[in-house]
């Protein structure tokens, strides 16, 4: 198992490494649209970059851009030094993409045999078979393989090729947990080959568990760029889960406190530092109970990076 | 700006000719392997016309047909028929279907060269059409009784197969405009009455006169005449008039798919 990198390392890839592929002040309208405003965005040799964004924040647009699918209304994209859409760039590049519907009439190792001869020097069908982790469902037609399975081929047709540079549109959208486990050891296994990622994911989970950068997009704008701690260190430390008497207003008055909410019988409250806090509750409700004390995620990370300016969190 | 071009290892921009020709092969391989396996396509392509001939030319018919056995004459018409389908279901369902739901987009990521794409299609179809021609023959050659040499069959399966041409350009038009749920159904509302119109169920003769004028202008009317042409029942025009329209017909139907390939390219990159 190849465990995550050292954040000091995810550091030196995301500033020291050479940028393979950039967009340049990048607008993107569909109409009146605009799906991306003014993005600068570079992806490095050899890091993970997670492109993080709720519904319609312009992952898609942007990774379609990197792949020449999309012309910009500004700005540029360029990929390897060049255009995009040149044959000698997208023998360099895989993708995964959001597809409503594939073949379904052709194997499994008919669909990468394929794709495989797009490339000058493809994997080895039977490697990329064991990347994926198809080998056993190899002759199955596509139309007879679960969900997770497709995502699995899909994503063995991104790498067949052995490109330089992957882009995975939600790669694990759609996965059971386990399903998505193992998709995540084979994205790492990528990285550890020295490839460059690009990840789009509305899991916050996903971003933290395998990128070493995260880039938070929201409604086409790029709003918090970092590494996994970085984004994190950015919002409140701590989140304490507890059943108490005591009356919501009463506790957001409490000092130290940054937010309150009722999650059902609980109340969840946000701080910088739990122990003051902790002190406070018990010496109000001797009868508080259910006390968890946990790290702010990135869920909550993100919730207050995607605040608009009016204090409401935007969908 | 220091992009990585330097430092990365650069690959050849050009395919090596052999390297060219593997993908055209393989296109071509795996969509006849998925049209063969998918029973709308596969079935129906070979079924229908094989089921009009054995029904009209073999089991009803009994007399002649312009001074030719029917079972002969219509070996011509159906084959025509059978070629046309082939063609139009082979491109455009298939077009229409992959450009609507992401599945060109993917291949387009990839690096493959977009003529391959449709290579593979115009070459899966014409697979399919020779097969049909093939069938027909044979049936007519066994039960109905129809005598041709060599060279006059050879003749008549180059025809059909090289006159499959315009349809496949004509599915690939349609291909383009087609949604991608829709279209066999689009198809099927020009392939069918396109059809009878050209005199492929009901020889013309039998049809009022001003069908038969009208259907000087239909390309597959042309394709049949140098079919029967062949057999021996053709109109006695000019197999040059019949190629010129099937030309021009041709090179309509891809400067419409060549406006849907470049609409289509114009959103991308660079
Ligand atoms: N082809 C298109 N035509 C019109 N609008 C589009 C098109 N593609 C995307 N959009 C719009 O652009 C915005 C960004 O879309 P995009 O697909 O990039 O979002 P996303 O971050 O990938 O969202 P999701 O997480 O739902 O996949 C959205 O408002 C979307 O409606
Ligand atoms: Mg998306």
């Amino acid at each position: 198992m190849i465990a995550t990198l050292p954040e000091s390392s995810a550091r030196e890839r995301a500033t020291g490494a050479p940028v393979v592929a950039r967009l340049h002040g990048v607008s993107k309208n569909y109409g009146e649209i605009k799906a991306l405003r003014q993005v600068d965005f570079n992806i490095h040799a050899g890091e993970l970059v997670a492109l993080l964004g709720p519904n319609g924040a312009g992952k898609t647009t942007a990774v379609k851009l990197f792949l020449g699918l999309a012309k910009p209304n500004q700005g540029t994209v360029s990929v390897f030094g060049g255009n995009p859409v040149h044959p000698e760039v997208r023998v360099r590049t895989g993708a995964m993409l959001q597809v409503s519907r594939v073949p379904e009439t052709l194997r499994v190792r008919e669909h990468i045999d394929l794709f495989s001869s797009y490339y000058p020097e493809p994997l080895p069908i039977s490697e990329t078979l064991s990347i994926a982790g198809l080998e056993t469902i190899k002759d199955r037609l596509f139309g007879d393989l679960s969900g997770g399975q497709r995502q699995r081929v899909l994503f063995a047709l991104a790498l067949c090729g052995d490109p330089d540079l992957l882009f995975l549109d939600e790669p694990t959208v759609g996965l059971d947990v386990e399903a998505r486990r193992v998709l995540w050891e084979q994205i790492r296994k990528l990285v550890a080959r020295g490839k460059s990622v690009l990840l789009t994911t509305h899991y916050l989970e996903e971003a933290d568990a395998l990128a070493d950068r995260i880039v938070v997009i929201h409604q086409g704008a790029i709003i918090a760029e970092g590494t996994p701690s970085e984004i994190k260190a950015q919002t409140a430390g701590k989140k304490i889960r507890c059943v108490t008497r005591l009356e919501l207003d009463a506790v957001r008055r409490l000092p130290g406190v940054l937010e309150v909410h009722q999650d059902r019988e609980a109340l969840e409250i946000h701080t910088a530092v739990a122990e003051p806090i902790i002190r406070e509750l018990l010496a109000r409700d001797a009868s508080l109970s259910g006390i968890e004390v946990t790290s702010a995620g990135l869920e909550e990370a993100f919730l207050a990076l995607t605040r608009d300016d009016n204090g409401k969190t935007a969908a | 700006m220091a992009t990585a071009s330097t430092t990365l290892t650069s690959s050849a921009a050009q395919r090596p000719l052999g390297h060219m020709l593997r993908i055209y092969l393989k296109e071509a391989k795996y969509e006849f392997l998925k049209n063969l396996r998918l029973r709308a396509y596969s079935v129906s392509t070979i079924f229908f016309p094989v089921m009009f001939y054995i029904l009209f030319g073999l089991v009803l018919g009994r007399n002649t047909i312009g001074g030719l056995s029917t079972s002969a004459y219509l070996i011509a018409t159906y084959s025509t028929f059978g070629v046309m389908g082939a063609s139009l279901f082979g491109t455009a369902a298939a077009l229409a279907a992959e450009r609507g739901l992401g599945w060109l987009q993917v291949k387009r990521a990839s690096p493959m060269p977009p003529f391959a794409y449709f290579a593979g299609k115009v070459i899966m179809s014409m697979i399919f059409s020779t097969t049909v021609v093939m069938l027909l023959l044979l049936l007519g050659f066994t039960f109905g009784g129809v005598h041709m040499g060599l060279s006059q069959t050879a003749q008549l399966v180059a025809t059909l197969v090289v006159g499959s041409l315009p349809f496949c350009t004509m599915g690939l038009a349609i291909g383009y405009f087609a949604g991608p749920n829709s279209a066999p159904a689009t198809i099927n509302m020009i392939y069918l009455p396109l059809s009878f119109c050209s005199g492929l169920w009901v020889p013309l003769m039998f049809l009022p006169k001003l069908m038969r004028d009208f259907a000087r202008f239909l390309p597959p009317y042309h394709l049949s005449q140098l079919a029967l042409g062949i057999v021996g029942a053709g109109r006695h025009e000019s197999n040059w008039t019949h190629w010129e329209y099937l030309i021009g017909f041709s090179v309509l139907c891809l400067g419409v798919a060549r406006f849907g390939f470049q609409r289509d390219e114009g959103k991308m990159y660079g």
